[in-house]
């Protein structure tokens, strides 16, 4: 499994969303991710990455698109 | 050892429903049920000081405990909206219990104060002997119609306890207690001014740190959150204790919850969730109970309570 269909099955676990996302389509904006789903994605985000997440990386600027959690990701993993 | 031996609470009559205030800030009354769990809280009348309800729930406290006023050796009264930057209320609340050389200490801190006072209790009762701990909030002062999304959520009332080195019906075994300042200006109420909160912020910290601050107090002391009975919480908004309740994997009816009635009182939620508790069970706990709380700072914590 690549890294963004990682990310798309932690989205649609934490969501009601029925379809993937574009990868810059705004998941706040949509309605996908508000304050009380953010916590639940990163904790998903946590296990399916094996990475240790910080309090004060949870900013939705980080993780309000796919292609912005991935680069987030790779950050935490390089 | 310090023990917890009474709680009391004091709410103002005034109930002022989501309709009201759809009325007043254009927020839909459903749509504060969805996002709260409120459906009304109460306001105190325009003659109430943060004293006055921290006098009634402390008078009930004291009777609960079959304690009078010259039997306190040291009050800490929690308030973040109290009317002067100082004195704050706690001295006028011991002159009003006719208390004229017992030291009297503000905890101005809002949300996270009461579990604070309840956690330096612990380890002044010994020292001091029972120590009357306040919280009253008068938030209906502190919010602005303007800013509904902060102005709903927020309500009046006052708790109280007492802590006492040698007698009571839970023992506080341990207590956690943290403070983040980078979160400074997320939740903030400036001198003349209105609550100002960044709910995201708030509500995402929350929902991390609250569960961890619980689950390593408990690991610390060889307990698991399934050992716990009664999680006695901060009553700031009912997803918010729903979500620290799956976090902890724990039922959410071992989650003592008022806020529906009340709202957010603040640092007096944790105390009036405990007193309603214990008044609608009486009974001596046979198992852990745990308070936590959270709030701006950002502070928070838990408190460790076994059976006494």
């Amino acid at each position: 499994m690549s890294r963004q269909q990682g990310i798309l099955k932690v989205i649609h676990a934490v969501s009601d969303l029925s379809t993937d996302p574009a990868p810059d389509e705004s998941l706040f904006d949509s309605g996908t991710l508000d304050s009380f789903t953010l916590p639940d994605l990163v904790t998903g985000l946590e296990q399916e990455f094996n990475v240790k997440i910080p309090d004060a990386d949870l900013v939705p600027e980080r993780f309000d698109t796919v292609t912005k959690i991935e680069a987030y990701l790779d950050s935490r993993t390089n | 050892m310090s023990y917890l031996r009474a709680f009391g609470h004091h709410l103002p009559p005034l109930s002022v429903s989501n309709d009201a205030l759809e009325k007043r800030t254009g927020r839909v009354a459903a749509s504060i049920e969805k996002t709260s769990g409120i459906l009304e809280r109460r306001y105190a009348a325009a003659e109430v000081a943060v004293a006055d309800l921290g006098l009634a729930a402390a008078n009930v406290c004291l009777q609960n405990a079959g304690l009078t006023a010259k039997d306190i050796g040291l009050i800490l009264f929690s308030s973040g909206s109290a009317e002067r930057a100082f004195p704050g209320p706690a001295s006028v609340l011991a002159a009003k219990l006719g208390l004229t050389a017992t030291p009297a200490i503000d905890i101005p801190i809002a949300s996270a104060g009461s579990l604070i006072a309840i956690a330096f209790a612990a380890d002044l009762a010994p020292r001091y002997g029972n120590v009357l701990v306040v919280a009253s909030e008068i938030m209906s002062r502190r919010i602005s119609d303007a800013d509904p999304d902060t102005a709903i959520l927020f309500g009046d009332g006052a708790g109280a306890c007492i802590i006492s080195p040698d007698d009571g019906f839970l023992r506080i075994a341990d207590t956690a207690l943290f403070t983040d300042g980078n979160y400074a200006d997320a939740l903030q109420l400036q001198h003349g001014g209105s609550i100002q909160m960044k709910g995201l912020d708030v509500i995402v910290q929350a929902s991390r740190k609250i569960p961890r601050a619980v689950e390593d107090l408990l690991k610390k002391n060889y307990l698991a959150p399934s050992d716990v009975s009664v999680y006695l919480m901060h009553q700031a908004n009912l997803n918010l204790i729903r979500k620290v309740a799956t976090a902890l994997k724990v039922p959410e009816d071992r989650f003592f919850r008022n806020i529906d009635r009340y709202g957010n009182t603040s640092s007096a939620s944790l105390l009036i969730a405990a007193s309603e508790w214990r008044v609608a069970d009486p009974t001596p706990p046979t198992t852990p109970i745990v308070l936590a709380t959270f709030g701006a700072g950002f502070n928070w914590g838990a408190v460790l309570a076994l059976p006494a």
